[in-house]
């Protein structure tokens, strides 16, 4: 299994026969764990299978129902709400946990402030803040207040954070699901160079791909249970999902029906200008799902709303099935059959501290209303029929959303979007935080939807998924379209040359094309 | 673990299961009433608690409409003096009025329509300021709640505006008479809080005060016209302070600097009792109803007993707010 050499060393952290409750819903069962310092452990495993917890266990944020944890190989009782962090284990959450209105700079210091004279020493704070960043390749101005920052920068200012505290452990919850293909590089560079110090490192991530390329050891959960801990180099990316899964996993992408060049141009964008992007131009055929690749900041979503209302535009027109429209509402959108889902499902696609029933029917509760007033039962049928339809696991309807994994809130907004019956529906990052499984899943259903005569643009930073899906590709570059790709020229390399600006096409004459 | 249809209608909404802070409320107004019966052996006489509950009811009719305005994250500290200009002016119009309609309802209906517009009006006044002008609703309802409070002062010329005598005997009844025994104002309460209850469980509007309280981003990808939503949160405060002060008018038939002082906080206070989040995201109209009574009784029941002094009563309610919050961080912890 793994190295005699590399068992040599002892683990820095391990759980012994933990399990975990909430309530009375057994979550974790007897799960033994440890990490090694200087390697990389990742923890792998669908929806809800409970890596989210063991880690919080593992940082002292949980305290487990059974078992025991030991640091140093002393058995330990890990003080609760992150001070663990002051022993050195140091935990990124899954969810962002930025102060929304502090600085970045604020932010990276926030509970540890440098102090001179006992007044704060902003200036060396800027200072710090601002190397810190540098390390990582990002450009944000440590006095940028953090809600003015992009999820991916937000991801980034949490990853500075954590890595410029003295970390013995460091532990990651899908540190790269809302990070682009090169700020992921440099995130596993920072890790690399930790784990040469000596630090480690336990990472999350359901990109088995990543988790091939970083991590030294790989633990399965499935249900709670351990299946399996094992040295990567035993393994590869399909053995991966077997275990995850418990089934094989074949066919990820379901096969491309023929894209029907005659079919009507359901929705045409030109020339529109809004606040960061310019001069957008494309087509969307009935049937068909466009990819829209990029990097991550390029524009994307910013197209998106603005073409349904979410922001304002200042140029260019939009044509639906040859009317033109002119959405300054979602609710205009909604209505006339368009629907965008969001990828910040945090943010701005979920209620967290409600129900799984308000935050489904919330966009379209006037399906469910009778006489003026709302019908709950029509609202619990409409649950039942997205669980099942999306197989959203929670452990009842009455918790909290917040609660839920990430995973299944991703399954939750999912269904939200499609509440509203949409024709064409926009979906940002529609498989962020989700497990193979479920992602193939996920796959189907889009196929499903365009093959039965709905249009759908997908915005993926996966180079896979959109490759995997599209019929055709826009990609973008600093807010312009870069080129469109379709048939044979969607290749992963192609992309990234537009996406990166090594290659540009005038790509007027193509749009419709 | 899928959901099943008929788990998801047992359980609100919120928390998990019916814990104390679904019930907090509840056991803490049945305390109190332990707590009157024996201490006092007329607490439960019909007199007593109609008089408990016909006093609570103008505060009460305020707080249902703060309950809508708090769950979708705003505040209203304009209330108590917006009640006091309803008053002045209502009187003002009435008494105005006389020469020409005569002594009767003609007149008195006039004041009553005068008094729900200009409620009506004070409410649009904030909820666009505070949705369209981008103001936090905490400055703009502290700004007007000094505007309607120097208003009435000027208005009354620094003393009292009067009703006039004849038209107050025809108006009197309006607080003191009732149907089946039960006075007006209880019933008038009663019907706002059904109302109000079915309006936030059970209506589209309801749902969405919850939702741009709990997260106004979320609420505005969904499609809800969030500007719109708490516009009228603030135009139906408005409108039950003009409800509340109809009834509160024929109780003295008078107004002054001093009418309808502390109402915001008491209304606030009762919405907190009952279980509504200050933060927004979640709110009961049962509760507050539950939260105004609580508050009275503190009063009615230091009135009745002779160890503790009355003059404590803003010490007891104080304490019961800060319990009632303590409770409800209790259950959200769980
Ligand atoms: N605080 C909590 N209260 C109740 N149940 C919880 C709580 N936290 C997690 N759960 C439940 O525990 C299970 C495991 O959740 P966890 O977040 O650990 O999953 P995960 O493996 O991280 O999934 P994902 O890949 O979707 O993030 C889920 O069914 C979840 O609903
Ligand atoms: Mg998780």
């Amino acid at each position: 299994m793994v190295d005699a050499q590399e068992t040599s060393v002892a683990p820095i952290l391990s759980a012994h026969r933990v399990s975990k409750s909430f309530g009375e819903i057994p979550v974790l069962f007897s799960i033994d764990f440890d990490v090694r310092p200087g390697e990389v452990h990742a923890i792998i495993g669908e929806n809800g299978a409970g890596k989210s917890t063991l880690i919080k266990i593992l940082s002292g944020i949980e305290q487990p129902t059974s078992g025991s944890i030991a640091f140093d190989g002393q058995t330990v009782e890990l003080p609760p709400d992150g001070k663990a962090e002051a022993m050195g284990i140091v935990l990124i959450h899954q969810e962002l946990n930025l102060a929304e209105h502090l600085t970045v700079a604020d932010s990276i210091f926030l509970g540890r402030e440098l102090k001179r004279f006992g007044f704060l020493d902003t200036g060396e704070m800027r200072r710090r803040a601002r190397a810190v960043m540098e390390t990582l390749h990002v450009s944000v101005d440590p006095d940028a207040r953090i809600n003015t920052l992009s999820v991916a920068d937000k991801q980034m200012v949490e990853i500075a954070k954590a890595i410029s505290r003295d970390a013995r452990v460091l532990i990651m919850d899908e540190p790269t699901a809302v990070l682009s293909v090169s700020e992921t590089q440099t995130l596993f560079e920072q890790i690399k160079r930790l784990t040469a110090r000596g630090v480690a490192v336990v990472f999350i991530s359901h990109k088995l791909d990543e988790i091939m390329e970083l991590a030294n050891r790989v633990t399965v959960l499935r249900d709670g249970q351990l299946i399996a801990t094992v040295g990567t180099q035993a393994l590869t990316p399909d053995s991966i999902a077997q275990m995850m899964v418990g089934r094989e996993l074949s066919n990820l992408y379901p096969p491309k029906h023929e894209p029907n060049v005659d079919a009507p141009v359901v929705l045409r964008v030109r020339n529109l200008d809004a606040a960061t992007v310019k001069n957008i131009s494309f087509d969307l055929r009935k049937g068909e799902i466009l990819g829209f690749a990029g990097l991550i900041g390029s524009g994307r979503t910013a197209v998106a709303e603005a073409v349904v209302g979410l922001a304002q535009k200042s140029a260019g027109e939009v044509t639906l099935n040859g009317e033109p429209v002119n959405f300054t509402r979602v609710a205009q959108s909604v209505d006339a059959g368009v629907a965008y889902m969001t990828k910040d499902r945090k943010g701005k696609g979920l209620l967290l501290n409600m129900g799984l029933r308000p935050n489904l029917t919330l966009l379209t509760l006037k399906n469910h209303l009778r006489a003026g007033f709302l019908d709950t039962s029509s609202e619990d049928r409409a649950l039942e029929r997205a669980v099942r339809r999306f197989d959203i696991r929670a452990r009842d309807a009455s918790v909290a959303v917040g609660r839920l994994s990430g995973g299944n809130q991703q399954k939750l907004m999912l269904g939200k979007t499609m509440e509203s019956d949409p024709d064409i529906i926009i979906m940002d990052e529609p498989t962020r935080g989700i497990d193979v499984g479920t992602k193939q899943q996920i796959y189907h259903i889009i196929a499903a939807l365009a093959a039965e005569g709905k249009a759908v643009i997908v915005i993926s930073s996966e180079l896979q998924e959109v490759i995997g899906l599209s019929h055709r590709v826009v990609v973008m570059r600093t807010g312009r379209i870069a080129g469109v790709l379709e048939g044979a020229e969607i290749t992963e390399e192609e992309i990234m040359r537009y996406a990166a600006g090594i290659k540009q096409s005038g790509h007027d004459e193509r749009i419709s094309a | 673990m899928s959901v099943s249809a008929p788990d998801i209608a047992a359980k609100p909404a919120r928390g998990f299961r019916p814990d104390l802070k679904t019930i907090g409320p509840l056991v803490a107004l049945a305390l109190l009433i332990l707590l009157g019966i024996t201490l006092n052996e007329n607490f439960l006489s019909y007199n007593n608690i109609t008089n408990v509950l016909a006093r609570s009811s103008f505060i009460g009719i305020i707080a249902i409409g703060a309950t809508f305005v708090i769950t979708s994250g705003g505040l209203d500290l304009s209330v108590g003096s917006m009640a006091a200009v309803i008053a002045g002016v209502m009187i003002m119009v009435m008494n105005w009025l006389i020469p020409s309609f005569g002594i009767g309802w003609s007149v008195i209906l006039a004041g009553m329509a005068a008094g729900i517009l200009i409620g009506g009006a004070a409410g649009i006044g904030n909820g666009l300021m505070i949705t369209r002008g981008r103001i936090e609703a905490f400055i703009v309802t502290l700004g007007t709640m000094g505007i309607f409070r120097s208003l009435v002062t000027f208005l009354a010329d620094g003393g009292t505006l009067s009703l006039n005598f004849q038209v107050a005997d025809v108006y009197r009844p309006v607080y003191y008479d009732g149907l089946l025994g039960i006075p007006y104002p209880i019933l008038v309460f009663a019907l706002v809080a059904i109302g109000g209850e079915i309006v936030m469980r059970r209506t589209s509007f309801g749902r969405h005060c919850a939702a741009i309280g709990s997260n106004e981003q979320v609420a505005r990808y969904s499609s809800i016209n969030v500007d719109n939503v708490r516009l009228i949160t603030y135009i139906l405060q408005g409108i039950l302070v003009g409800v509340a002060v109809l009834l509160y008018v024929p109780r003295l038939g008078s107004a002054s600097s001093t009418t309808g002082v502390l109402w915001e906080l008491e209304a606030i206070a009762a919405v907190i009792i009952g279980g509504t989040t200050l933060k927004g995201g979640y709110g009961r109209v049962w509760g507050t109803v539950v939260g105004v009574v609580i508050l009275g009784l503190i009063g009615n029941i230091l009135n009745l007993q002779s160890f503790i002094s009355p003059y404590l009563n803003g010490a007891f309610q104080g304490v019961i707010i800060i319990l009632a919050v303590l409770l409800q961080r209790g259950g959200r912890r769980d």
